[in-house]
């Protein structure tokens, strides 16, 4: 009972969180709906018996990344938005946001979790530990893995660059 | 009743919390009369003593004050982050503390719940990390939604050290996960149970492995937590009172209270990490058996002490004061002598130990060290501690690589 309680309110958060972060007209109100989007995303994630996935996603995301963008929107004073009337890419975007979530759907009612969830099974609730985790991730995919990290190293270094006085 | 018999973990975990709310506000309290007394001392000053005998009821006053005073907000502030500021602070700050073992998991209650934990995570030392790493949010948001120019350039010296320190904190105590092998609590501390084979005096705590990483963290907590001689935030001289300049009352304490709640979070993962948490530095066998005893001793000598101050010292209200705590002092000694109990306390006593000698070095910088200036802070940070962290890690790595028996546990 208290899963699918924690499962409401969570994901009712995460929602709100993201109509707030576009509502929102001071940047920085609509970075701490992202953040509030980002936690109740975590939770939702210990849900489903990922708790290693639920703590990076707080360290990473609501801690680093957003702490940046706070950071940031803070140095440039950026000032309240403005708001418009409408905007011409309103009907193309929402017509594209239809046809992603269309696809997800009909995706996920093809794969063996959407079969067994259709069928009523329970869906699967076995914790994965770190252990598992990193193993399959040295291991298994270690390729990817190493490949990713080169891509972060030159995202690094192009940082770098940009940033770099002329002397 | 149904809910409570249906939930035992659940309600346990509440009760368990609350008790440890009251014991770390409490602690919270004296903490600053600690410091302000060890401080005062060090300068050859007497510090507070007039509250109270040797101003132990001055937390009090100062809590009843931050109560009773106005509470502005002021009409250019961001009302919304300016009130949720101080509180993401202080329920961060607190909250990470639950997550810490205060003692053995072997001792439980008959229901089977542990004694001297809220929760046994096989995650503890991430999720730490990433209630740690939201703490930015208090201070960065405090900064901005003052709308003063003090406060946005405390809050924003504030976020770029506490981002840049972070770094290098988290990198530091990979060395430990390393010899460990684990990220939950209990076990990274049992790892450290033992003693070293040379000669058997030295117990297998990381610090003796890990000192480089030791003396990072120690370093980086120390400017995490915005603390002398780190504490550019609040450089009285140059930004009035740094990210907190326009709070008042009691959003004022909480600020305060949750950088004390910070100092007892790092330094309780230290003595995790690296001081082996609730575990005794002496062995357990032979005549090391009345190591039990030294609670309940060390209480009756303050007690001693006390009745001895209360008889040749105090005089009127301050003599009734302090001999109700030599009376608290006596009584609470007189308990821990008891076999079972004595027993019992071992591992929290060893924790608050060593929790209380990384406190006291907190504090004694503090009396100590002059301040850093921003760009030695931020050029000691990125081109100091961190390739320290890091160049430890690396060797750790490949120490156990090639020596695959250099890991605990």
């Amino acid at each position: 009972m208290i899963p699918i309680f924690m499962f409401i309110v969570c994901a009712a958060l995460a929602v709100a969180g993201a109509v707030a972060l576009i509502w929102a007209r001071e940047p920085i109100h609509s970075a701490l709906a992202l953040v509030l989007v980002m936690i109740a995303l975590a939770v939702l994630y210990l849900l489903l018996g990922a708790p290693f996935i639920s703590a990076v996603q707080i360290i990473v995301y609501a801690g680093a990344v957003m702490v940046l963008f706070v950071f940031v929107i803070m140095l440039l004073n950026a000032g309240v938005e403005e708001r418009t009337n409408f905007s011409k890419l309103a009907i193309p975007g929402a017509l594209l946001g239809l046809g992603l979530l269309v696809e997800i759907a009909y995706w996920l009612a093809r794969s063996a979790v959407g079969k067994a969830l259709a069928n009523g099974a329970n869906a699967p609730s076995t914790e994965v530990s770190t252990r598992d985790l990193s193993e399959m991730l040295f291991r298994q995919y270690l390729f990817p893995f190493e490949a990713t990290s080169i891509l972060i190293l030159i995202a690094v270094l192009g940082a770098f660059v940009l940033a770099r006085k002329d002397s | 009743m149904e809910f409570i018999s249906q939930h035992p973990v659940l309600v346990a975990a509440v009760v368990k919390i609350a008790v440890l709310l009251f014991i770390v506000m409490t602690a919270l309290a004296y903490l600053t009369w600690l410091e302000r007394k060890a401080i005062a001392h060090i300068q050859s000053r007497w510090g507070p003593y007039n509250v109270g005998a040797h101003g132990l009821l001055q937390p009090l006053a100062d809590g009843i004050k931050f109560l009773f005073k106005e509470d502005v907000t002021p009409p250019a502030a961001d009302k919304l982050a300016y009130i949720l500021a101080p509180f993401l602070a202080l329920s961060l700050g607190l909250s990470a503390i639950a997550l810490i073992p205060f003692g053995p998991p072997s001792r439980v209650f008959p229901n089977g719940q542990q004694m001297f934990s809220v929760v046994d995570l096989n995650i503890g030392l991430l999720l730490l990390f990433a209630i740690t790493s939201m703490g930015v949010y208090g201070v960065a948001l405090a900064g901005w939604s003052s709308n003063s120019k003090y406060p946005l350039l405390g809050g924003l010296r504030s976020s770029a050290q506490m981002i840049s320190y972070e770094v290098s904190l988290t990198i530091s105590v990979v060395g430990v996960v390393l010899l460990a092998g684990t990220l939950n609590f209990n076990e990274l501390i049992g790892a450290q149970s033992g003693y070293f084979h040379l000669m058997r005096v030295i117990p297998r705590w990381f610090i003796f492995p890990q000192i480089v990483g030791f003396l990072c963290y120690l370093t980086s907590a120390i400017a995490e937590t915005n603390r002398v001689p780190f504490d550019l935030p609040e450089a009285e001289t140059e930004l009035v009172a740094g990210f907190h300049t326009e709070y008042s009352a009691f959003k004022f304490a909480m600020f305060f209270m949750a950088e004390y709640a910070n100092m007892i979070t790092v330094s309780c993962l230290a003595t995790v990490l690296f001081l082996g948490g609730w575990l005794s530095p002496f062995p357990d066998t032979g005549i090391w058996h009345y190591q039990n005893y030294l609670p309940g001793a060390g209480l009756l000598a303050l007690a001693v002490y006390c009745a001895w101050n209360t008889v040749s010292e105090m005089r009127g209200i301050a003599r009734l004061q302090l001999g109700v705590v030599t009376l608290l002092a006596g009584g609470g000694g007189l308990i821990c002598l008891y076999p079972p109990i004595a027993a019992a306390i071992q591992g929290p006593f060893w924790f608050t130990t060593k929790i209380l000698a990384i406190l006291f070095f907190y504090i004694w910088m503090r009396a100590t060290l002059p301040r850093f200036r921003y760009d030695q802070l931020m050029s000691f940070g990125w081109k100091f501690v961190l390739p320290v962290s890091l160049a430890n890690l690396v060797i750790t790595a490949l120490m156990i690589l090639v020596w695959p028996h250099v890991r605990h546990g």
